[in-house]
């Protein structure tokens, strides 16, 4: 399987600003890759390379196999981006943008351009001024999800939606992934990314800190435990892998490393369990763990 | 009055934002009042040149609908007479840009949402809108009356007052305005159609008649001005007319400002079509532009026409006077007397059309850092094929609005129909350089992009302050215009037209270089 986007350490500075440092990224065809970071991580940076409009100081990258920066127009025939604060033209209907882009790109299909257009209750006759933040982000993913491409490319692309276009998006994308897409979703709405990516890349200071497919992330985190038991518990805490642990009583709360979860639960057995309640770490919990790790 | 609340701090924050654009218009509304005495004195001297000049106008007629008529023979009559129509104008234009700005413009960016939202009254935002208009009128007519004072302390009130009432009364219409449209540009575009119509106006009552005052010119704003006639016996009754306009119109503004919701308005904007048929960079370039292509085609015809049709007349006039003669000599070549107004006219419309050039490259600035640039290019355009839209309808409109401006001459004038156009045609080398800068700038530092304003503005000012005040040579030279043939009249030189287009070939190519290989900004 060839790789939709393959980057290795690439670098890019604005003054002494260093937004990229040495950042790495694969995406494999066919996947939702989610591209995840806090504010200022360099995103935006990464993707605006990947588009050719930023040439990287060093580094290799390649999008569908070319180099962005120098193949560019090759490469964008086979691209649809949505940026994630859209600017309209004032005197432009939003039909008329969708129709451009779409030329401007491999094409558009018109069943599909309707189809969108109906379930995102999109009103395309209005001008560009006149729309709301949340309209003007649905012109623009009307007009990338409609168009005939291989690679989709959105920025924080629901960062206007409300949670029922939320919903519509989350289904438009899997339709994109099911005919054979390649999607590079940024966003640091979590449970988006939880929803719909197989494998996501997470970036901190323009550098990559964490990639794999979720349950391999939550392969190397904690699952969280609450317990009520039968008898106070003996030795958990010197169980090896466990954190946080609070014991009241016959209530018992505790992280535990999840590869180390069997030994924990056969500690409990041993007290009596008679209730258990045992969550695997949430995306978010991963998060805010490189991120709290990194101010620390 | 709660519909007032917060008004003291929202006329400060006007006047913080506007404190570089208010000073501005109103320094250059009064340099160009109280540098007009002196010129006049130098020009007409003696009073036997004065009242060749009133026996003149009397019989010009296009001469009168330009400017006006005059009333007196005093320094001060005749400044009120050559000025009066353009500063009364510029106040007009000051006070709209300063209302708009803070009303409409502040609903449509949904600023005026966030202020809405906070300790300010309904009526808050226009009352501090036209208190700001007012200081900065307040200012101009101060500084003019103590600047003419030494004219005639009464001409020199009457004449501040009555530039300061204009500017009133179009403030208040631009908020009339403000309030029907939804979009600030139209509401500015609307308020301007009526200032061109108080010109016209005045225009047609003052050539219809020689006695002063026709009823179309009392119907002008502009017209009161003329008729407060300053410096020769001031009518004071006429400063009423300006308050009770401005009252008016103010109490329509507030009266329709309470009656609707926050950034919406009593005209909405007409829905477009569903779909479009715009498929290429170029065309997209074209349909951004074409409505300033077409504008700027218009002007420039009309003001081909009128000045086409005043040659004669202005010749006449010029005639009997050695210094005015002169200053033509200089712009327009040392020929004969109509050809030497023609091609002083039509190298002021040359350094005009640099401002169309720098505007129209600039859209390419604009594209960019509103980031709309970047999802059209994130699309299968290279930058040369997305620059070359904009670039073909900059070069290609300069090239368009001057022949437009040649066939209005030959109209206005009716004859000399080719010698007319190729001077027109003779100025573009010196715009495409211009312009060629602009190319040059943007690719290169787009952030000093805008500086390609202040290199048009520089030029503008050498061609025309320059030959008026006997400016040296080597000044003369800095801009471009300055090596080009003065036609009609004079002979046709190719070099320095050779030269000039090369020359803006090669910036034109090295700003497309540079932008070829730098980040878009974001």
């Amino acid at each position: 399987m060839t790789k939709a986007i393959s980057v290795s350490g690439l670098h890019k500075s604005f003054g002494r600003a260093h937004a990229l440092d040495g950042l790495d990224l694969e995406v494999e065809t066919g996947e939702v890759h989610g591209f995840l970071g806090p504010n200022g991580a360099g995103k935006s940076t990464t993707i605006r390379v990947l588009l050719g409009l930023l040439r990287a100081d060093s580094g290799a990258a390649q999008v569908l196999g070319r180099d962005p920066w120098t193949d560019a127009v090759e490469a964008h025939r086979r691209i649809a981006y949505v940026p994630g604060d859209v600017t309209l033209w004032r005197n432009l209907s939003g039909g008329e943008v969708i129709d451009l882009y779409g030329r401007l790109r491999g094409g558009l299909d018109p069943v599909r351009r309707a189809d969108l257009i109906d379930r995102f209750e999109l009103d395309p006759t209005k001008k560009g001024r006149t729309y709301s933040k949340g309209n003007r982000q649905k012109v623009a993913l009307v007009a990338a999800l409609a168009s005939d491409v291989d690679l989709l490319i959105l920025d924080e692309p629901t960062s206007g939606l409300d949670p029922l276009m939320e919903e519509v998006f989350q289904a438009c994308v899997r339709e994109e992934r099911d005919r054979g897409r390649t999607i590079l979703l940024s966003s640091h709405i979590l449970s988006e990314v939880e929803e719909l990516c197989d494998r996501v890349s997470i970036i901190r200071k323009g550098r990559t800190v964490e990639t794999g497919s979720l349950a391999d992330l939550r392969h190397l985190t904690r699952t969280s435990v609450t317990a009520e038991l039968a008898h106070t518990p003996n030795g958990l805490a010197r169980l090896p892998g466990v954190h946080d642990l609070d014991v009241r009583g016959k209530h018992v709360t505790l992280h535990v490393d999840t590869d180390k979860l069997d030994a924990v639960l056969r500690s409990l057995a041993d007290s009596g369990v008679r209730s258990l309640r045992s969550t695997p770490p949430t995306l978010e919990e991963l998060f805010l763990r490189h991120y709290q790790e990194a101010r620390a | 009055m709660t519909t007032l609340a917060g008004t003291g701090p929202l006329l400060r924050f006007a006047l913080r934002r506007d404190r570089v654009l208010i000073p501005i218009w109103v320094a250059v509304n009064t340099l160009m009042v109280l540098s007009m005495p002196n010129t006049l004195e130098s020009l007409y001297g003696t009073p036997a040149d004065r009242a060749d000049l009133l026996r003149q106008m009397e019989t010009n007629v296009s001469l009168r609908a330009l400017i006006g008529p005059v009333f007196d023979d005093s320094l001060g009559a005749l400044t009120a007479w050559r000025v009066g129509v353009y500063a009364g104008a510029l106040a007009a234009v000051t006070s709209l840009l300063i209302v708009v700005r803070h009303t409409r413009d502040e609903e449509e960016s949904g600023r005026q949402e966030l202020l809405a939202s906070g300790m300010v009254g309904r009526r808050a935002s226009l009352t501090a809108a036209l208190l700001a208009a007012g200081v900065a009128n307040a200012v101009l007519a101060l500084l003019v009356t103590a600047g003419l004072a030494g004219q005639g302390a009464a001409g020199a009130v009457a004449f501040g007052l009555g530039l300061a009432g204009v500017g009133m009364v179009f403030a208040t219409a631009a908020a009339v305005l403000a309030q029907l449209t939804e979009s600030a540009r139209l509401a500015r575009g609307l308020t301007a159609a009526v200032l061109g119509a108080a010109f016209v106006l005045r225009a047609a009552g003052d050539s219809s008649t020689d006695a002063g005052s026709s009823a179309l010119t009392w119907l002008s704003p502009l017209g009161w001005l003329e008729n407060l006639r300053a410096f020769a016996d001031e009518r004071w009754w006429v400063l009423p007319l300006f308050a009770a306009a401005a009252v008016a119109q103010g109490g329509l503004a507030y009266g329709l400002a309470g009656r609707r919701d926050v950034g919406m308005s009593f005209l909405p904007t007409r829905p477009g079509p569903p779909t479009g048929r715009l498929g290429t960079a170029s065309a997209l370039a074209w349909r951004l532009q074409r409505g300033a292509v077409l504008g700027w085609s218009v002007g420039f015809f009309l003001a081909g026409v009128v000045y086409g049709g005043l040659t004669e007349g202005a010749a006449d006039l010029v005639a009997d006077n050695d210094k005015a003669r002169e200053i033509f000599e200089r712009m327009g070549g040392r020929s004969d007397l109509t050809d030497a107004f023609l091609a002083s006219m039509i190298g002021m419309l040359g350094l005009i059309a640099a401002l169309y050039i720098v505007s129209s490259v600039l859209r390419l600035h604009g594209e960019e850092t509103s980031g709309r640039a970047e999802p059209v290019l994130a699309n299968a355009v290279g930058r040369l094929r997305w620059a070359a839209g904009h670039l073909l309808t900059a070069f290609g409109g300069a090239t368009l609005i001057m022949l437009l401006a040649g066939l209005g001459f030959a109209a206005g004038y009716g004859k000399e129909i080719l010698p007319i156009m190729g001077a027109c045609l003779v100025q573009l080398p010196a715009i495409w350089l211009v312009g060629g800068l602009a190319v040059l700038l943007y690719g290169t530092a787009p952030r000093l992009a805008p500086a390609a304003w202040g290199v048009a503005g520089a030029i503008l000012l050498i061609g025309w302050i320059g030959p008026a005040l006997d400016a040296p040579q080597a000044v003369l030279d800095l801009s471009p215009f300055g090596h080009l043939p003065k036609l009609p009249g004079g002979g046709m030189e190719w070099a320095p037209v050779l030269v000039l287009s090369a020359a803006a070939a090669a910036l034109v190519a090295a700003g497309l270089a540079a932008l070829r290989r730098r980040d878009l900004t974001t």
